[in-house]
């Protein structure tokens, strides 16, 4: 197995001495785990239809800090990013196998409604996808049909917070009741991380959230991930090695489908133990 | 037979021609294709295309008009005998006369004394007439092509450009053939404003228009003069509109909920079978709707309501009652909601379409908030396709307006001002198609009236048409 | 595990408001999936709905129609009495009484001076079996004096009470066939005369005033006629001006006016185009009325914008370094087109011209239009003589009054559909075998 997973050795090293994983987390625990990892994924595999695009991904998400995760195209960067939230249930061949907790419990678990998961899960997607309604409805959407707010005020009070928390505030106040879509590419996709953070989720994934930017708003959207930080678990797919670098505090490095190696990003990035990171990185492919 | 054999002929010259210029064009270059501009066959097809294709096109107008141009002359003059029938019988005695100059049976009019005479003369005119045409036609014919030949000949060398002058006559086809869809457009919109325009001069638009008789059988006989009043349309468009309305709350909700259906819940198996299901719903003809509905749903519904007509008889509704066991086969509820059933497909298809073209990452977005399927449908989905869904209903009332066969066969012919689905009812088309079966005369403004009739669907459902697709192309731009 | 374990954790609220009590989520979680299944139960019922509709339909019309394919023949023995037949006037001779009166031998009845039972049994027996004794007769005038064997169907209400369709039990005043009638025909069919056979003459003949002798022949070779010249003026001015619009015309105010006129006439009613081939074919250019000519012209002119838009969208799907690589190589733009881009095209021209072709064959409003509800007892000789087409004859029929013409109507509709659907497997056959993705 080509796997190499320094994070049970490392990362509990790094964050001061908490247990190993597998004594941490009680099977079927009810409440939260005392961890300082959020999400623990085991031996996942994922098939589409005949093809098989993840092959024994096992990993370890910290709660409250940034995890990026890159390779080449086509590596299974993001079919893994799918998982977490469940949103590869929406793709009728696929089919995932392996587990995936959040706090101790499995996702992928019959009981687990994909509704209330994807409300703790939060997901920003590559373009932009404000809905066509108003920046207003766009940022009430979760809380309206999450029933997160009884009352109108409330509701407004949820939409101002989450457009500041997304540093939007201050260029949209005026226009709230104006469409979503009316937007800059890089405000749609601050407004489109609002919409996430306004239903209180405890993760946010991001597939790749800038690249259809341009730099300045590349730049915002990063700072924005740094302060977002201290409040959420944030996992970031992208394919800007300097990103990762730049946002991250672990990185995974996927390669066809296979985890190659993960670890804390300063490590990953001087010194890789794999000669397909150290190949990866130094722009041999990819 | 003539038009034919002499097209025979115009294609042996033809190909004759292209022979010639095809050897013509090798003999300039010694032989040699690469010295020549195109390829040898090039110069051959100009050689035969400047031979045959005028000359065919003259032989084919003289085909199509000949005739028309022939009875003008014939009809130029009139003897004072045939003057003095009525206009009818003057139209009776032209076309005996071009009957018998053909050699076919005539009327069984029978002509005496003077018209006798006429009659004599002129089917000796009559064929004179034919042979000018006929054989100047032809003559003509022969001397374009010729000419055409002999004209582009002498052009073939090595460095004439023959490819290009042949294409250029490609692109006129192709021009040609693309115009004929506008001439259709004004061959529809000519027709029917001229004989309209005809109608209207018997009886004013806003009669027509306003007007809430309609009776047209009365204008039939030539002492009446009951013409003006009995064409008041606004009976026929309210059977319309009734029908349309029943066949939509019908077609509507079926269509747009198995659209959603099959697109946002439905598996691939179960939308590789329901589809062209769907697609045959979609394909049979109306005319099978329309025995559908006279055999089977009329008989069904008339013995319902009269069932429960009779459960009901001496009861506290009794007046109900009484008309419910009077409901016959022939009502707007049966015309319509067949009428709906053979909307379901068309409705879904193309709400189908609207909605697979909202982009999957606005559902992505929405699943991914924890919105459940249905709040994905409803609150991102539908509202986002909103306009689209709106232009597929529109173009779905326009098929309901000018469908004919269903109503001919189910609504009835009884021009009544009612909002009663149960009654009977006609509409715009029923009475277009009872006008203008069977034998017609073409100056009563009862068969005229007809086109009055389809000057007015024609423009309702084009008027449909035109926003829909509008509104179509707009939403489609959006999500391009 | 449940639900809530995936609980709340320490994370502050991203918003000022806590988030609502556990009871009240469950309860509001609950509605939102029972609303959910609501939901997607009304789209299920929907199609579920549509397919009934659909079962129904096609049910309901080969229910009607099968009984049709089935039909009851009888045998009799005729004697060609010399003193009933004038050999000067062959045509005259009343042959149906001849027929009347072997059928009353075999049954061992006699006529009375009113000629009520030979009246009563020549409304058992076709018309046909005079019309099969004059041909004898005129061909073989020998066989008068003798005795021979005619074979014809009998009458379409003895067919019917045959196929259970005319009942005993109904009184007697209210259905066409009195007691007796049906004693006799019970007899024939008990001592063999009548067998029971597959309908060919519905397939061979053409339409009749007598039901047993209706067939569809002339109304399929009538569609076989008219749908040819539809093909032959709609697909090749179609496809052409398509390659114009689609290759070859600029992007300006004209085309786009054409565009727009070509969307727009692909959804003008049907009936429409009926009025404008009369005001133009027949009034204008005395096309004659009611034959495959002119029905075939008013239909092409209805396929065109179909055939037209099916024909761009498969150009479109060509893609564009197939045009760049032939331009490359110094092919002309028409080299481009006719070598290369079309021929790529061509399965699904086809396919879009078949499907265009098989709506045309349903057609009917317009066709009434131009005069083809005439009642036409043969199949067109040529394409100016008066003809119907199947979906006409539907009509014609659906209007007949006799019973026995319903189960033909139905069993008409039911070729009319068998060539439809051929049509439409035709064209999903060459999508399948041809079509590529690109």
């Amino acid at each position: 197995m080509p796997t190499e997973n320094r994070d049970d050795t490392l990362a509990a090293a790094q964050h001061s001495g908490a247990p190993t994983l597998a004594s941490a987390i009680p099977a079927g625990h009810g409440h939260a785990t005392t961890s300082e990892f959020k999400i623990r994924a085991r031996d996942v595999n994922v098939f589409y239809g005949e093809k098989q695009a993840l092959f024994d991904v096992s990993l370890d998400v910290p709660a409250k800090s940034v995890t990026a995760f890159i390779g080449p195209s086509g590596c299974g960067k993001s079919t893994f990013l799918r998982c977490i939230n469940r949103m590869n249930d929406t793709i009728p061949s696929a089919k995932v196998l392996g587990s995936i907790e959040i706090d101790g419990s499995d996702v992928n678990a019959k009981s687990v409604d994909p509704v209330v998961l994807r409300s703790r899960v939060g997901m920003v997607f590559q373009k932009p996808n404000p809905f066509p309604k108003t920046i207003f409805e766009n940022v009430a959407y979760g809380p309206k049909i999450h029933g997160l707010a009884s009352r109108k005020d409330e509701l407004e009070a949820i939409v101002e917070s989450s457009l500041k928390k997304a540093g939007l505030w201050n260029e949209v106040s005026d226009r709230l009741h104006q469409p979503g879509t009316g937007l800059s590419g890089g405000q749609q996709q601050r407004l489109v991380i609002a919409r996430a953070i306004a239903v209180s989720p405890e993760v946010i994934l991001m597939d790749e959230p800038c690249s259809a930017l341009d730099p300045i708003a590349t730049a915002k959207i990063e700072e924005l991930i740094d302060e977002l930080r201290s409040q959420f678990c944030i996992v970031i797919v992208t394919h800007s090695m300097a990103q990762a670098a730049r946002v991250s505090q672990k990185t995974a490095f996927f390669h066809l489908g296979k985890l190659v190696e993960s670890g804390p990003t300063e490590e990953m990035f001087t010194n890789p133990r794999d000669t397909r990171t150290q190949d990866y990185i130094t722009g041999r492919f990819g | 037979m003539l038009t034919w054999l002499s097209l025979l002929f115009l294609a042996l010259f033809s190909g004759a021609a292209f022979m010639a210029g095809r050897s013509r064009a090798l003999k300039s270059s010694g032989g040699s294709k690469a010295k020549l501009h195109s390829l040898p066959n090039y110069y051959g097809l100009y050689a035969a295309l400047w031979a045959g294709a005028p000359a065919a096109l003259l032989l084919l107008l003289g085909a199509t008009f000949g005739g028309r141009v022939e009875d003008a002359m014939l009809q130029a003059q009139r003897p004072a005998a045939v003057q003095a029938l009525t206009p009818d019988r003057q139209d009776v005695f032209f076309s005996d006369v071009n009957a018998v100059a053909t050699g076919q049976a005539a009327s069984e009019v029978s002509y005496d004394g003077p018209l006798r005479a006429a009659f004599d003369a002129k089917v000796v005119e009559a064929k004179r007439i034919d042979g000018i045409v006929s054989y100047s036609v032809l003559g003509l014919a022969g001397l374009l092509a010729l000419a055409g030949f002999l004209l582009a000949t002498p052009r073939i060398n090595t460095e004439f450009r023959a490819r290009n002058r042949v294409e250029g006559w490609i692109a006129g086809v192709l021009i040609a053939c693309s115009i004929a869809a506008v001439l259709t457009t004004l061959g529809i919109v000519m027709s029917l404003i001229y004989e309209s325009w005809r109608f209207f001069e018997s009886v004013s638009p806003l009669s027509f228009l306003f007007g809430t008789e309609w009776a047209p059988q009365i204008a039939m006989r030539a002492d009446q003069v009951a013409s003006s009043g009995a064409f008041g349309a606004v009976p026929l468009f309210a059977g319309t509109f009734l029908v349309m309305l029943i066949a939509m709350l019908v077609a509507a909700p079926i269509g747009l909920y198995s659209a959603i259906y099959l697109s946002e819940y439905a598996g691939r198996s179960m939308r590789a079978t329901i589809k062209p299901l769907l697609e045959i719903l979609a394909g049979v003809p109306t005319v099978v709707y329309g025995f559908f509905a006279a055999l089977t749903v009329g008989p069904l519904f008339r013995a319902f309501f009269n069932g429960i007509g009779e459960q009901m008889a001496g009861g506290p509704l009794d007046g109900i009652a009484q008309y419910l066991m009077q409901v016959q086969n022939q009502m707007a509820l049966v015309a319509g909601v067949v009428m709906g059933i053979m909307l379901i497909p068309f409705v879904s298809s193309l709400s189908d379409d609207i909605i697979n073209a909202v982009p999957q990452s606005l559902r992505d977005g929405s699943y991914a908030m924890g919105a459940t399927k249905s709040e994905t449908v409803k609150k991102v989905v539908l509202p986002a396709a909103l306009p689209g869904i709106m232009a597929a209903m529109l173009l779905a009332v326009s098929r309901a307006v000018g469908e004919t066969m269903i109503v001919t066969m189910a609504a009835g012919l009884q021009a009544k001002l009612t909002a009663n689905p149960l009654d009977t009812v006609t509409t715009v088309t029923v009475q277009i198609v009872t006008l203008l079966t069977g034998d017609q005369e073409f100056d009563s403004p009862k068969t005229l009236s007809a086109f009055g009739l389809g000057l007015t669907l024609f423009v309702v459902t084009l008027g449909l048409n035109i926003i829909a697709l509008r509104i179509v192309q707009k939403y489609r731009e959006q999500y391009d | 595990m449940t639900d809530a374990s995936l609980s709340p954790s320490g994370i502050s609220p991203g918003a000022p408001a806590a988030r609502p009590a556990e009871s009240a989520r469950d309860a509001l979680l609950k509605k939102r999936h029972r609303s959910e299944k609501l939901f997607r139960a009304q789209g299920m019922a929907a199609i579920v709905v549509a397919m009934i509709f659909l079962v129904v339909l096609v049910g309901r019309i080969v229910a009607q129609g099968y009984s049709t394919f089935e039909t009851h023949t009888l045998t009799v023995p005729v004697y060609l009495n010399p003193e009933r037949i004038d050999v000067n006037a062959l045509e005259g001779v009343n042959y149906d009484y001849i027929v009347a009166e072997a059928m009353m031998k075999k049954l061992g009845v006699q006529d009375d001076d009113l000629g009520t039972t030979s009246g009563k049994i020549m409304d058992l027996t076709s018309r046909d079996f005079g019309n099969q004794l004059l041909q004898m007769v005129k061909k073989d005038r020998s066989l008068i004096g003798k005795t021979v064997n005619v074979t014809g169907s009998v009458k379409a209400d003895a067919d019917l009470y045959y196929k259970g369709e005319i009942k005993r039990s109904t009184a007697e005043e209210d259905r066409k066939l009195d007691n007796q009638q049906l004693d006799w025909l019970d007899r024939l069919k008990k001592d063999g005369t009548v067998q029971t056979g597959f309908n060919t003459k519905f397939f061979t003949n053409s339409d009749s005033t007598e039901p047993e002798q209706a067939g569809v022949w002339g109304a399929v070779i009538g569609s076989a006629m008219m749908l040819f010249i539809t093909a032959m003026i709609a697909i090749p001015v179609g496809v052409l001006a398509a390659v114009y619009l689609e290759e070859f015309a600029p992007k300006n105010r004209w085309t786009d006016i054409i565009e727009v006129n070509i969307n727009n006439l692909a959804a003008v009613p049907s009936i429409v185009y009926g009025l404008l081939g009369l005001a133009l074919f027949i009034n204008w250019l005395h096309v004659p009325r009611g034959s495959p000519l002119v029905g075939g012209l008013v239909l092409a002119l209805m396929a065109l914008p179909t055939v037209i838009i099916a024909t761009r969208s498969s150009l479109k799907a060509v893609p564009p370094s197939i045009r760049e690589a032939a331009l490359g190589v110094g092919a002309s733009k028409a080299q481009t087109v006719f070598h290369h881009v079309l021929p790529l095209a061509m399965p699904g021209v086809m396919t879009g011209a078949i499907l265009s072709l098989a709506h045309a064959l349903g057609e009917t409003a317009p066709l009434l239009m131009i005069g083809m509800v005439a009642f036409v007892p043969g199949a067109p000789e040529n394409f100016a003589s008066s003809a119907t087409v199947l979906p006409v004859q539907v009509f014609i029929w659906e209007n007949a009054s006799e019973r026995a013409f319903h189960e033909r109507t139905a069993a008409a509709i039911i070729v009319l559909l068998v060539f439809m659907i051929l049509m439409n497997a035709t064209a999903v056959i060459l999508r399948r075998r041809f079509e590529r993705r690109w």
